[in-house]
């Protein structure tokens, strides 16, 4: 064990190299989900089929094939095809950000549509512009709806990350095979390893709620703090399909 | 469409479809596993005592909040290095973790499921005084299980969708066949497409199939 924390010790700037890979996917594809899920969840709600019929296809496409298809597609196939070569990092974000994307877009497009009845009426009363309905009225409702579902599906982009070993990245994945050969130890390292992994899972759920908490502070609603432990453990489940 | 070959993509079919037979299996196996050790798990949390309660909660916590594939690779090598496991085929291995990963998430809908059950219900079988196995049995689970059968099939396609994960542990699934048959014929566009697209065929339909049970179990 102690032989263990010194090889640990030394291959730390390693394991630190492969979870700023980790880190980078992670966040590259969470701005992207989440601006693909807006712009696709927003535009299968649209009046004219000529924009929610594409945007749903586009959802279903993404959701039905697997994301290693679709990394492996960007990788291997996109150069042939429009020969362009994205690299490895560029393949991995976009592959994450349209795959958990296309989930969110669902997440987001029932949202928007559970937001009470009521306050559309009101808003049409009103005679607000369908663009200032949606975005000063709506959205803000629905997002403080959308975010405990769109929390498990970035929980899920950062557990997707480990794909990226699969086309050539160093990420944590990769790094703790590498200590795994340093130090002949299985179970040791890859506790280590599914530990970082844990703490960043939970540091996602810790920053989601924060999210939550302003989203329903700004519609003047008043918030259930959640115990510390109590983040992953008792996550309530989606209330959203998944698939 | 010079990057489009269709007799490579008629050679590349039978293989594919091949490879596509590890993959139902896989998600079958999984699917049969995640089922009854998630509503082990769901059963075994709400009855233990609040004070031994918190560690199974947190190695489920563990379990569904780390990645598949490093998971899969860990038990995978765990298996290769003991002298009696080594002889498990990988796929066996990798249907015994991809089970236990996705149990982690059924369990959470079962308890969704019986939390859901009314509250009359659970003061008839304690006016009944039912032993705790019978009440399970016979009260609880008949209603929970309505409300959880759409979500559990959700998790068997969400699963259906991870298997392509096992290659990490070599099997030959219908995403390691595509690549193989790229690597050899250099054939990428219609393997991989042709991969998404089987993919696509299985998924989409089944989804669908789910959504009209959601709403045909629903009304109750």
């Amino acid at each position: 064990m102690g032989d263990n924390l010194t090889l640990l010790i030394d291959s730390l700037p390693q394991l630190w190299d492969g979870l700023l890979i980790t880190l980078q996917l992670t966040v590259g594809g969470a701005i992207g989900t989440v601006l693909i899920a807006i712009v696709l969840g927003l535009g299968m709600l649209a009046p004219t089929g000529w924009i929610s019929v594409p945007c749903r296809v586009i959802v279903e496409f993404f959701r039905g094939t697997s994301l290693l298809v679709q990394l492996f597609w960007f990788f291997y196939v996109l150069p042939i095809v429009l020969d362009i070569d994205l690299g490895p990092l560029t393949c991995g974000i976009l592959a994450l950000a349209l795959n958990y994307g296309a989930y969110s877009a669902e997440v987001v497009r029932s949202s928007i549509v559970h937001v009470p009845k009521g306050q559309w009426e009101a808003s049409m009363a009103l005679s607000l512009s369908p663009a200032r309905r949606m975005f000063r009225v709506i959205f803000p409702q629905g997002w403080a709806l959308m975010i405990p579902s769109l929390a498990t599906l970035q929980i899920q982009l950062l557990k997707g990350t480990a794909v990226a070993s699969f086309i050539t990245l160093q990420d944590l994945n990769d790094r703790i095979d590498i200590l795994r050969q340093a130090t002949g130890d299985t179970m040791f390292s890859y506790t280590v390893g599914l530990l970082i992994y844990f703490v960043l899972a939970w540091l996602i759920q810790v920053g989601m709620d924060a999210l939550e908490r302003s989203a329903k502070r700004r519609l003047g609603r008043g918030d259930g703090k959640k115990g510390l432990f109590s983040r992953l453990t008792g996550r309530p489940e989606a209330k959203v399909v998944t698939a | 469409m010079s990057w489009w070959n269709w007799q490579s993509a008629l050679d590349a079919l039978p293989l594919l479809l091949q490879g596509f037979g590890t993959t139902l299996v896989a998600t079958i196996g999984g699917t049969v596993i995640a089922v009854f050790l998630g509503l082990l798990i769901a059963v075994l949390l709400r009855t233990l005592p609040a004070w031994v309660n918190w560690l199974p909660k947190l190695v489920v916590a563990f379990i569904r909040n780390t990645p598949l594939i490093v998971q899969l690779v860990f038990i995978y090598t765990l298996f290769s290095m003991n002298e009696a496991l080594i002889q498990v085929p990988a796929l066996t291995v990798g249907i015994l973790v991809i089970g236990i990963h996705y149990s982690t998430y059924m369990s959470e809908s079962y308890r969704a499921g019986i939390d859901a059950v009314p509250q009359g219900q659970w003061e008839a079988i304690s006016a009944l005084s039912l032993p705790p196995v019978r009440s399970f049995r016979s009260i609880v689970l008949p209603q929970a299980l309505r409300a959880t059968v759409p979500s559990l099939g959700n998790y068997a396609v969400a699963m259906f969708k991870d298997t392509p994960f096992l290659m990490a542990i070599y099997v030959t699934e219908l995403v390691r066949t595509a690549e193989q048959i790229g690597g050899r014929t250099f054939a990428y566009t219609e393997a991989f497409t042709l991969a998404g697209l089987i993919f696509l065929a299985a998924s989409y339909p089944t989804s669908l199939l789910i959504r009209r049970l959601e709403k045909s179990l629903a009304t109750y």
